[in-house]
């Protein structure tokens, strides 16, 4: 589904992605863990078409098109969602309005009908339900004025509006205290966990991995992906630490 | 004359030939009469006479032409321009008079074309079309100074408000206007105000009889049809005791290679418990790209509150015009009076804006509510400039300005400039900017939730400015949102 190959970045001219390869199936929940400057977010940013994230050599083939040939609004038509590890704040614009927006542009550019204002509230309240979101934050505008957990939150109701085929999650863990860990982690669960979909998860603790399983796991260290097993190996990271488990490979 | 008009007309043609780039670029093939370019006594009595006017209206030009002579064009404001030669412009140009119409189905089946490209709301296209039980809206269209058409008169007459061009009022209730014209602005007020006195040449004027609350909105459609024509709008509102009205102003204008001179007063007057709301939408012509070409705007625009908790807002959305020199204001005579502004002002490529308003406080215990967000983008430089006045014996005065600037690009500019006089030690004084940019990260935000880059400046312009968007009427509010979009194309990258 994604397939990314000998992928080489840089970010205002220092280089942060330095030969990554890494093939994900549909069907398959990805981690990815790595110390602190590895270039899990520059992955994540690369993948949505950030500008001022260069790509220098290799591809990324996603659904079978070139897609670090697409914009960043054709990426999400295309399927593809970030979710943000800090997600952003737009003043006066309520989450309602952007989400309905953003699903019928991409609804649009893939020949589908848009939603009419009611079959879109419907949807909203369902995937709010889901992760226990109250409605009245999706009338509030987006992320402002949000605590950290809430940000998570609401970026996976949006992730659930949207529905993508793919999912990029940018350590959507951090600043989720326990039980808001088992709410998004359950959510990822009920929106991606999907034989058509896939998810590629960015993540630097262990403890969301307990909520989602990842079939596989592969590690980033400087720039590239140095190890990849199952699911045993985030815990031998856990209990072990990167460095022991770097050395070993 | 003639001659002249098949050569203004055709020079109208070729300009709306070339109007691609401004959607209401074009040009309409109405017959029209000019008076000589150049500005003398003898144009002023032209207009008057023209227009059928009483002696009085007549002396009342003069009065203001000769003040206007001895005055000098202000500098003050933070535009550049290049120097208006008022002898080489028109200052009269009105369609022919025809027949007097019965109602809009009457109209001049080109004007009603005109009306459909400039995007008139769908409620008063019903309106205009004649559809049953449209909603109540009513336009008095000042298309090319004149006042072609208005509709529901009838029904105004019944709730006894006078809904009126200003020329129609002069003739029909001239007491009225002759108690209140000039006595928000006066003749002598400024050097753009004077020149509108001397050759105003129409506009529209609304009477609310005590107690009444207008039926509808009030809603004028002004745009600049002839090449080279100063445009002079006067505007007359009056809410006696205990009245409400709610107005709207929307403007389009063609395409033209020269600048043109717009020069409008409006004076509003709101008695004991009356309530006047103003909206304006402002969408003239721009410029081009390169800064050629483009609307000067210059316009007077004055409330009195005059009675106790009388209120006045004042709405406005800026996009268009080269040039705009624009102070929308309220004196707060009455205790307890209220007034607001609220504004967006949109500046694109080369346009300036100096925007703002004054709230002069001379009544105890009167409020005033100031939001102004301007948006620049490219070369544009788009400034704040708000007085708030207080008098030494205006006890209990509150006053909360807010004022943002969102900056798109690095090669705009956007000025504060506020000025506070204070000579009552109890009033309260809130003045808050805040300066933004609109971030890369927010632009990709939304483009990977789905939206391409415009659509996502779009929204992100109009989260800025929806404080001021919500104070708009609803069929007010959709147009307004567009039109922030459309003047932000191009800015992006």
């Amino acid at each position: 589904m994604l397939k990314i190959d000998n992928l080489t970045a840089e970010v205002g001219g220092t280089q942060i992605l330095d030969g990554l390869s890494l093939e994900v199936p549909a069907g398959e929940v990805h981690a990815i863990m790595g110390p602190n400057g590895a270039g899990k977010s520059t992955l994540s940013y690369v993948l949505g078409g950030r500008p001022g994230y260069e790509v220098t050599g290799g591809s990324v083939t996603f659904r079978g098109q070139d897609l670090l040939d697409m914009e960043p609004h054709e990426r999400a038509a295309a399927g593809l969602f970030l979710g943000f590890q800090y997600p952003v704040e737009i003043p006066g614009v309520s989450n309602v309005q952007f989400l309905r927006e953003a699903l019928n542009s991409q609804l649009k550019s893939r020949g589908e009908e848009p939603l009419t204002g009611g079959e879109f509230l419907k949807l909203a309240k369902e995937k709010a339900a889901l992760l226990k979101l109250d409605m009245d934050m999706l009338k509030r505008h987006v992320n402002v004025g949000f605590s950290g957990g809430e940000k998570k939150r609401a970026e996976m109701v949006q992730m659930g509006i949207l529905d993508p085929a793919f999912a990029v999650l940018d350590e959507t863990d951090s600043g989720l205290d326990i039980d808001a860990l088992r709410v998004v982690g359950e959510g990822i669960n009920a929106i991606m966990r999907n034989p058509a979909k896939g998810v590629l998860l960015i993540t630097h603790y262990q403890r969301l991995l307990e909520v989602v399983k990842p079939d596989r796991v592969s590690i980033l260290s400087k720039g590239r992906i140095v190890r990849t097993g199952g699911p045993e190996l985030a815990q031998q990271l856990e209990s072990e630490g990167y460095d022991a488990v770097m050395e070993a490979a | 004359m003639n001659e002249q008009v098949d050569i203004q007309d055709r020079e109208a043609k070729e300009a709306a030939a070339k109007a691609a780039e401004y959607e209401h670029g074009w040009s309409s093939d109405i017959e029209t009469e000019f008076a000589e370019k150049g500005l003398t006594e003898d144009t002023v009595r032209f207009i008057s006479a023209k227009k059928g006017e009483p002696e009085w209206m007549l002396d009342w030009r003069l009065k203001a032409f000769r003040i206007w002579q001895e005055m000098e064009e202000p500098n003050w404001a933070k535009l550049g321009y290049p120097a208006i030669d008022y002898q080489d412009a028109y200052y009269y140009a009105a369609p022919k008079k025809k027949v007097e119409l019965e109602s809009l189905d009457e109209l001049d089946p080109e004007i009603k074309r005109v009306y459909d490209k400039l995007g008139i709301p769908l409620g008063e296209q019903e309106v205009l079309a004649g559809v049953k039980g449209a909603k109540k809206v009513a336009v008095d269209a000042v298309f090319d100074s004149v006042s072609v058409a208005t509709s529901f008169r009838e029904e105004l007459k019944k709730a006894g408000v006078i809904f009126l061009s200003i020329s129609e009022a002069i003739r029909e209730y001239p007491e009225l206007v002759k108690k209140w014209l000039g006595k928000v602005v006066p003749q002598k007020d400024n050097y753009f105000a004077t020149l509108n006195c001397a050759v105003f040449s129409d506009g529209t004027f609304v009477y609310i009889p005590e107690g009444v609350r207008c039926p509808m909105e009030l809603s004028t459609y002004f745009r600049i049809n002839a090449e080279n024509t100063g445009q002079f709008e006067r505007t007359l509102i009056v809410a006696e005791k205990g009245s409400y009205v709610s107005y709207l102003e929307g403007c389009t204008a063609p395409m033209r290679d020269e600048n043109q001179l717009h020069a409008a007063v409006v004076e509003l007057v709101a008695m004991e418990d009356a309530e006047i709301k103003y909206s304006t939408v402002q969408n003239w012509y721009p410029g081009n790209a390169e800064g050629k070409g483009g609307i000067y705007n210059f316009v007077t625009k004055r409330g009195l509150c005059q009675g106790a908790r009388s209120k006045i807002s004042w709405t406005q959305v800026e996009t268009g015009s080269a040039v705009t020199w624009k102070y929308p204001s309220c004196v707060l005579n009455g205790e307890n009076s209220v007034g607001e502004f609220y504004s967006v002002a949109v500046t694109n490529n080369y346009q300036q804006a100096d925007t703002g308003t004054k709230m002069i406080h001379n009544g105890k215990g009167s409020r005033s509510t100031i939001i102004s967000k301007g948006i620049s983008a490219g070369k544009s430089n788009n400034t704040y400039r708000g007085l708030v006045r207080v008098a030494a014996n205006a006890d209990g005065v509150r006053n909360r300005t807010e004022c943002d600037s969102l900056l798109i690009g690095d090669q705009c500019g956007a000025h504060t400039v506020p000025y506070i006089e204070v000579k009552n030690p109890s009033a309260q004084i809130e003045h808050e900017a805040t300066t933004s940019k609109i971030s890369d990260d927010q632009l990709f935000y939304a483009m990977q939730r789905g939206l391409d880059e415009e659509e996502a400046m779009a929204l992100i312009v109009n989260g800025f400015a929806k404080d001021v968007m919500k104070q708009l009427p609803m069929e007010f509010a959709v147009e307004a949102q567009k039109l922030l979009a459309i003047s932000l194309e191009g800015s992006v990258g």
